[in-house]
């Protein structure tokens, strides 16, 4: 099991936009680069990619959280 | 002074400095927070203060009933507004006098006229302030575009009459390019939006961006002279100056006394800047549009005049002719104002809101710091990125320039990462240096690599 971070403060999301589909489901494939979230910080939207390649296990901080540096965004089966 | 307690509207560095400006003028003030805001420098320097409601902007600072709510409660008997947010709502003014409260600001028709692209313009021409040179209305054939570009002169843009976003623009340097051209610009409108027909202005290449501070008590209007604010980024200033040296002393007097006729024509009360194009190839000047709030950039203006633009507009709100007459507006020396955000220069511009762990900020005549830092203090990750602002003044550009470099040098702002680094490379750069520059310039120089990673600085 591996965590995937934020890597800086702001306000996680879950979907590119409210009625999009998640970028990630439980079971999804994870190549090195795939955005997994976004991070909303000082109006600007941040990708979230992985660094690391596996199988998507869940989100781990809620969709439209506060989140901190470090903090852990999402799980992968590696 | 009939304004004795001024509610603040706003957040950040604005607060602070409409706080300070109140205080000079003997007001009582009440500073209106968000719940992620409440540590901020505003709250702790008001005389009190009021919570709005959540973080999210449109929970608080944008919310009209929960600002409004907080106004009645405080018995607030003037609002400033600062700049963004609300500012510029013809609605939020008309309820703030509908409670029998001033706002600091001209008024809700005149926001509206302004804030209107299309009336701005008419205003602009009525008062024969020059606008960008375009077709009246919509251009149906090629021989109606090839006609109207004779009057307003090649280079001329074509696009969509029908929408906006880029499809279907084309630029046309002479009559057989256009003639090539507008076909298609026709073909991509009718496609995208089912609407053939076209518009045409004169294409301004490389414009630079100039823009006069005025003064209004809605009868006599005054300006505070020029700023330009070439250097942009995502549409963003991010280094502003007064005056502009691109501009001879005839051309700068027509563009401000252009200010002053459209300001005059519609009454203005309160502080606003008249932004315009300025085509350095041609000489010419055009007005693109009205900002009816104090400004970002406005402490440049203050540097070279002494006006306190914040001070006046709350006097002149309150029902007080201008303190000042033109001829006592003397211009002395030259300012510049970088905006320190944020953001990482060395990772794309990566918002970093940080905790500020240590911060000392150098002091010496000519030296202004407009911020809303303190140590230990978390910057919120809501909001937009501006930290603060570094201001110097001094004789001439160049000395001003030296000036900044020395300043900038001087700023320790620990565990924080900030676009300093950017403005130091611009103040080493020679284009820079030379004054040659305008609005599509820095982000080419941004792409070209120009902004080098420090040493020791691997992140």
């Amino acid at each position: 099991m591996a965590d995937i971070v934020s890597p800086l403060p702001g306000v996680f999301y879950h979907r590119p936009s409210p009625d999009e589909a998640t970028f990630k489901s439980n079971g999804d494939a994870v190549s090195v680069g795939d955005t997994i979230g976004l991070v909303e910080a000082m109006k600007t939207f941040i990708e979230i990619k992985s660094e690391i390649s596996g199988t998507f296990d869940s989100y781990v901080a809620s969709d439209g959280a506060p989140v901190s540096p470090a903090e852990t965004l999402a799980k992968l089966d590696d | 002074m009939a304004i004795s307690r001024l509610f603040i509207a706003n957040r950040g560095e604005i607060a602070v400095r409409i706080i300070r400006a109140a205080q000079k003028l003997g007001i009582a003030t009440v500073q209106g927070y968000s719940e992620a805001d409440q540590d901020m420098l505003a709250v702790k320097l008001a005389d009190e203060a009021v919570c709005l409601g959540s973080a999210q902007s449109k929970d608080s600072y944008l919310s009209i009933p929960n600002v409004m709510e907080a106004v009645r409660s405080s018995q607030a008997d003037a609002v400033h507004p600062g700049y963004g947010f609300l500012s510029e709502s013809p609605e939020f003014v008309r309820q703030v006098e509908a409670a029998g409260v001033t706002f600091v600001g001209p008024s809700a028709a005149t926001i509206e006229r302004m804030g209107d692209k299309v009336e701005a313009r008419k205003a602009a021409e009525a008062a024969g302030v020059p606008v960008v040179p375009g077709s009246k209305g919509r251009i149906e054939t090629v021989d109606d575009a090839a006609k109207v570009a004779a009057e307003v002169g090649y280079p001329v843009m074509v696009k969509a009459a029908a929408g906006g976003g880029g499809r279907g623009i084309r630029v046309a340097d002479t009559e057989e390019e256009l003639r090539k051209l507008a076909p298609q610009a026709q073909q991509e409108a009718e496609a995208a939006f089912g609407d053939g027909g076209l518009y045409l202005e004169r294409a301004i290449r490389a414009p630079r961006h100039i823009e006069v501070q005025i003064l209004g008590d809605g009868r006599e209007v005054i300006h505070c002279y020029e700023r330009e604010c070439s250097l942009q980024r995502r549409r963003q200033k991010v280094w502003e100056e007064a005056g502009a040296i691109c501009l001879d002393k005839k051309t700068c007097e027509a563009l401000c006394a252009s200010a002053v006729a459209l300001a005059k024509d519609v009454n203005y009360r309160g502080a606003g800047t008249l932004e315009y194009l300025y085509d350095e190839v041609s000489n010419e000047f055009f007005f693109i549009e009205m900002n009816t709030r104090i400004q970002v950039e406005h402490p440049v203006s203050e540097m070279i005049t002494g006006v306190d633009l914040v001070q006046e507009m709350i006097r002149v709100c309150s029902g007080e002719k201008l303190s000042i007459t033109q001829d006592q507006v003397k211009r002395d020396g030259h300012s510049i104002e970088v905006r320190i955000n944020a953001e990482d220069p060395h990772m794309q511009f990566m918002p970093w809101p940080g905790k500020l762990t240590a911060m000392s900020l150098p002091e010496e005549d000519g030296v202004r710091f407009d911020h809303f830092l303190y140590e230990g203090y978390q910057i919120p990750p809501y909001y937009d990125s501006l930290l603060g602002k570094a201001i110097v003044h001094a004789p001439t550009r160049a000395e001003a320039i030296s000036k900044l470099k020395r300043v900038l040098t001087g700023i320790k702002l620990d565990g924080l990462k900030t676009t300093i680094p950017l403005h130091l490379a611009l103040a080493d750069d020679p284009a820079v240096q030379a004054g040659a520059f305008h609005t599509q310039w820095l982000e080419p120089w941004l792409a070209a690599g120009n902004l080098k990673p420090i040493q020791g600085d691997a992140a």
